[in-house]
């Protein structure tokens, strides 16, 4: 309790020190540097552990085998559905990804650390979701085979746009998602908080994933939903940035 | 100011049962619906008093992230619950309505769907609310606030396209209303509205007195 009360004030005894010397610090160059170097740290934490990608791609992997239960389809049938399908499995293993991106930083004192220091939030908060965002789509990259296997999925037109749909797409749950599970490592049942206050916010980049994945495997176009994601991840982007200091510092 | 509350409540009372006498009794029957339709009078008010309720939240939650004013706070936390109730009481009144007129009892047209999402997203601010600790809960709950208004318009934007690309049957369909359902229809507004506010001052009120009880209750320990 001490410790928190004393870094708090520090925090802001030193917060005060980084707006006089402001100008310094939000230097792009620093900012771009410390988001490199926190990034640098957290993958290769990731890579010698694998506990993130190893529990993602076998959730990912048990979802898709449960929901081949449910239907035992033709290619045209899992056309119409496999859009929500892929996107439901590979929205509950972005959960489970984002469920331990700040759980590192809890456990060793490294939030404190962090908010004592001078460095912008925002370079922690880029660098998170850089980091989530290469996970879930390192994910992706290794289910996607499997679902045109299990599904005999084939796309009737030109498939190249679903790069845009799932890197738009990705992008947008990652970065709520990082902004929600700061938010709620703050909170009672941090676990299912994040489930939670994700969801319904998710629910229009959801429907523009889902209904851009079934439009293109059908050969339709999909500029509406590729627009509509991209104006979303912008404002979303933008709102959380200017919101995350205020979250990591509510105290 | 402790007077008004009691002549408000009379006078909203009164406007109540009033408007209950005029939606169920004086407004003309609907032609093709019969009596069913006067649900109507209930799941529009609901609906529009919902809206701007959080409307208010949304405003107070900005406010708060601007000024740190612990009564923005208590106003934004009062609108989101005073509102979900609202809210709620016009998705339930909507399928009910829709199960005797078009036999169905929900479908994912528009103004359903947008309706459930908006309700949602305050569901979970009041999620957030209960489970946050304390000190951080005020900042928390209207940065979420801010992120759900800012996400309505993309809801909507959505859903419309979603729609138009794949039609479905609109419930609670357009078309011109009798003046007197209009009437009666605005009286309703106006009576939930006034029993909206005092539900609201109450609450405020209430919350305002535990503030103060847990600040004395923290107090206390901190001194011994």
């Amino acid at each position: 309790m001490n410790q928190t009360l004393d870094s708090s004030r520090l925090a802001t005894g030193s917060q005060a020190n980084a707006q006089q010397t402001g100008a310094n610090l939000g230097h792009p160059q620093i900012v771009r540097g410390i988001t490199r170097a926190t990034l640098r740290k957290d993958l290769r934490l990731e890579w010698r552990s694998k506990d993130a990608i190893n529990s993602m791609l076998f959730f990912s992997l048990l979802v898709v085998v449960v929901f081949s239960f449910s239907f035992d389809p033709s290619a045209e049938e899992s056309r119409q559905i496999a859009g929500g399908l892929v996107w439901v499995a590979f929205l509950f293993a972005a959960v489970v990804a984002l469920n331990q991106t700040w759980a590192r930083e809890l456990r060793n004192q490294v939030l404190d650390a962090y908010r004592v220091s001078p460095a912008p939030p925002n370079s922690l908060f880029m660098a998170k979701v850089l980091g989530n965002f290469i996970f879930v789509a390192v994910l992706e990259t290794l289910m996607t085979p499997l679902f045109i296997m299990f599904y005999r999925l084939r796309a009737l037109g030109p498939a190249w746009p679903l790069l845009l749909v799932a890197a738009f797409g990705t992008w947008a749950l990652v970065v709520n998602g990082t902004f929600f599970a700061a938010m709620s490592i703050r909170t009672r049942s941090r676990e299912i908080m994040l489930p939670l206050l994700l969801f319904p916010i998710s629910i229009p980049a959801l429907l523009a994933m889902v209904q851009a994945t079934t439009s293109i495997l059908n050969g339709e176009g999909a500029r509406f939903w590729i627009v509509l994601l991209v104006t979303y991840d912008l404002v979303f982007t933008t709102t959380c940035l200017l919101l995350f200091e205020t979250v990591l510092n509510a105290e | 100011m402790k007077r008004a509350f009691p002549i408000l409540g009379i006078l909203t009372a009164v406007l109540l049962v009033y408007a209950l006498y005029m939606a169920l009794v004086g407004a003309p029957t609907e032609q093709t619906m019969g009596s069913v339709q006067r649900i109507f009078y209930y799941h529009v008010p609901s609906a529009l008093i919902g809206f701007t309720l959080f409307f208010i939240n949304f405003g107070a939650s900005i406010y708060y992230l601007i000024k740190r004013c612990a009564t923005a706070d208590i106003v934004a936390l009062v609108c989101a619950e005073v509102g979900i109730v609202f809210l709620t009481v016009n998705l339930v009144t909507g399928p009910i309505w829709a199960r005797p007129v078009w036999g169905i009892w929900w479908t994912w047209d528009m103004r359903l769907t947008s309706t459930l999402v908006l309700w949602l997203i305050y569901v979970s601010y009041l999620f957030l609310r209960r489970f946050s600790s304390s000190g951080q809960t005020p900042l928390l709950a209207a940065a979420l606030s801010v992120l759900g208004a800012l996400c309505v318009p993309f809801v909507y934007f959505s859903i419309w396209f979603f729609r138009t690309q794949h039609p479905q049957p609109v419930m609670g369909g357009g078309g011109s209303i009798d003046p007197r359902m209009m009437h009666v229809l605005l009286l309703n507004w106006l009576a939930f509205s006034c029993f909206a506010f005092l539900v609201c001052w109450s609450r405020y009120r209430l919350e305002k007195v535990q503030r103060e009880v847990d600040e004395a209750h923290a107090l206390r320990s901190l001194n011994g």
